[in-house]
């Protein structure tokens, strides 16, 4: 499996800040890849930097082999992006706002691309409903369509099933893993939700004050710090000293 | 770009709220401004026909208005919906997201400004059509210093954040005495003359006038008024890829509605 997404000694300063202090990794196609890590830890700038919304201080980003840096545009083709923090248009209908992102993504078929995710996601009967009227779980559905809208080869997830009960939460699981099997995408993963990260994630990396303190495969984790489950590596992780391995 | 516009009009049609805003003012202002405009006309004769060359400059000075104030808006409104990232992560051009704006704001500004015209004919009998065929190039010029205030003020939203939103709102107000939209530029003192005379609006309201009052055109104050207009246009470009790029490398566009 080729690498989709490469990561080569990214740093981050903001001032005298060191946000992220030379991370290195690479997510391979057909694969979930989980950022772990506190609060601060620099995951949300490390998306930022995979999203080309912040420029790292240095380093390089190469996704489906191309450098991020000067071709902005052409990688943004490929990747899209979820969050609990980032919402659409409220006062649009559902459909209109995947009809205005299928025209951001100068994607042909927008009405079959919306049929398709709306029937995938169960949105069908929500596609005349504004945006802003729905519940915490079908804005999440919508907000993943508007992620896929584009059939991107790198998702980047930050938290996806925040704020949802345990069926959504599970549905949108279960979608992520069949979706991710059916297209051969990478996705990356950052979430405090240790069951979803232990169920979708075959690798995980462990981040805290800007670096890159684990990594390896979940259950390899439990192990190798003597834990039952991989919240309390987490714990026990968080709450040390860094330690580089 | 036309999916960026769909955006904005789904959301103008949607809302009765913003429709009514985009009439609601310049007909406001254009009706107490008829009526004070009444009151000179029979209290004075500094101005032979001030009705008329009052309303013109009101109506002019509010297609400005209109157009800087409308793309500010369509800038806030990506970030008061936290749309903002969405947007950014979206394969756009700067060009491209600009061009979009800048048409945007056009057509919210002549869904404002058509409505206060035909109300000066049937309530005042003035038509700013009496400006001939250069009330073109008036409004075009207009229409460039208000993208060239809006694009400034969003290049200060994405350096500095949501917290810029309030100079958005105050830009016009600080420029008005400058401009000498009602007054000729002598009523001011000397120095803010020469401030005066290096912005374009001082240059398109004193033809204005001269077409009205003296029924002669002179093309120099055209000039001129494209001349500051182009200087400033590039300028503020310039300025919003300077402040995009110092964006991303403060992470101003990850917060951006926080």
């Amino acid at each position: 499996m080729k690498n989709l997404v490469e990561v080569k000694n990214i740093k981050k300063n903001y001032g005298k800040n060191e946000a992220v202090k030379g991370i290195s990794f690479n997510i391979k196609e057909d694969e979930i890849l989980g950022l772990l890590g506190p609060n601060g830890s620099g995951k949300t700038t490390t998306i930022g930097m995979l999203l080309g919304l912040l420029k790292p201080t240095s380093g390089e980003i190469l996704i489906n082999g191309q450098k991020l840096e000067g071709n902005r545009i052409e990688i943004l083709e490929q990747i899209n992006f979820i969050s609990p923090y980032i919402e659409l248009p409220k006062k649009l209908t559902v459909k209109q706002n995947l009809t205005v992102y299928g025209k951001l993504y100068k994607i042909n078929n927008i009405n079959e691309r919306i049929e398709f995710l709306s029937e995938k996601l169960r949105l069908e009967d929500l596609l005349n409903s504004i945006t802003g009227e729905l519940s915490s779980g079908q804005k999440n559905r919508v907000s993943l369509a508007k992620a896929l809208i584009n059939e991107p080869k790198v998702l980047l997830l930050d938290e996806p099933t925040a704020s949802l009960d345990p069926e959504v939460g599970d549905f949108v699981r279960s979608f992520l893993e069949d979706y991710k099997k059916e297209k051969k995408i990478s996705i990356l993963l950052a979430s405090h939700n240790m069951n979803e990260v232990t169920r979708l994630c075959k690798s995980i990396l462990m981040m805290k004050d800007g670096i890159i303190i684990d990594e390896g495969n979940p259950k390899e984790l439990i192990n190798k710090h003597g834990r039952k489950n991989l919240e309390e590596v987490f714990l026990k992780l968080s709450r040390s000293k860094n330690e580089l391995n | 770009m036309y999916g960026l516009f769909l955006r904005h009009f789904y959301l103008i049609t949607r809302s009765f709220p913003r429709v009514l805003d985009l009439v609601y003012w310049p007909t406001i202002q254009i009706t107490l401004w008829g009526f004070i405009s009444n009151f000179f006309a029979t209290h004075t004769t500094y101005y032979n026909n001030a009705v008329g060359v009052i309303l013109t400059c009101a109506i002019l000075y509010d297609f400005l208005f209109r157009t800087s104030i409308g793309f500010n808006m369509l800038f806030l409104e990506e970030i008061w919906s936290r749309n903002f990232t969405n947007l950014f992560i979206a394969p756009m051009k700067i060009g491209e997201i600009l061009t979009s704006l800048v048409a945007t704001a056009l057509i919210r500004a002549l869904i404002g400004l058509i409505p206060a015209v035909l109300l000066t004919s049937p309530l005042f009998g003035i038509s700013i059509l009496d400006l001939g065929i250069f009330l073109f190039f008036l409004f075009l010029s207009l229409y460039l210093f208000g993208i060239t205030l809006g694009i400034l003020v969003s290049a200060g939203l994405l350096r500095y954040g949501p917290s810029f939103e309030n100079i958005a709102w105050s830009t016009m107000f600080l420029l008005a005495p400058f401009g000498c939209i009602y007054y000729p530029i002598e009523i001011l003192p000397e120095v803010f003359q020469k401030i005066a005379y290096l912005l374009p609006l001082v240059y398109i309201f004193e033809e204005a006038r001269n077409i009205l009052i003296n029924q002669t055109v002179d093309i120099q104050n055209i000039y001129y008024a494209f001349m500051w207009n182009g200087v400033y246009f590039v300028l503020s470009i310039l300025l919003f890829y300077y402040s995009f790029n110092v964006a991303k490398n403060k992470g101003t566009l990850i917060n951006m509605g926080e």
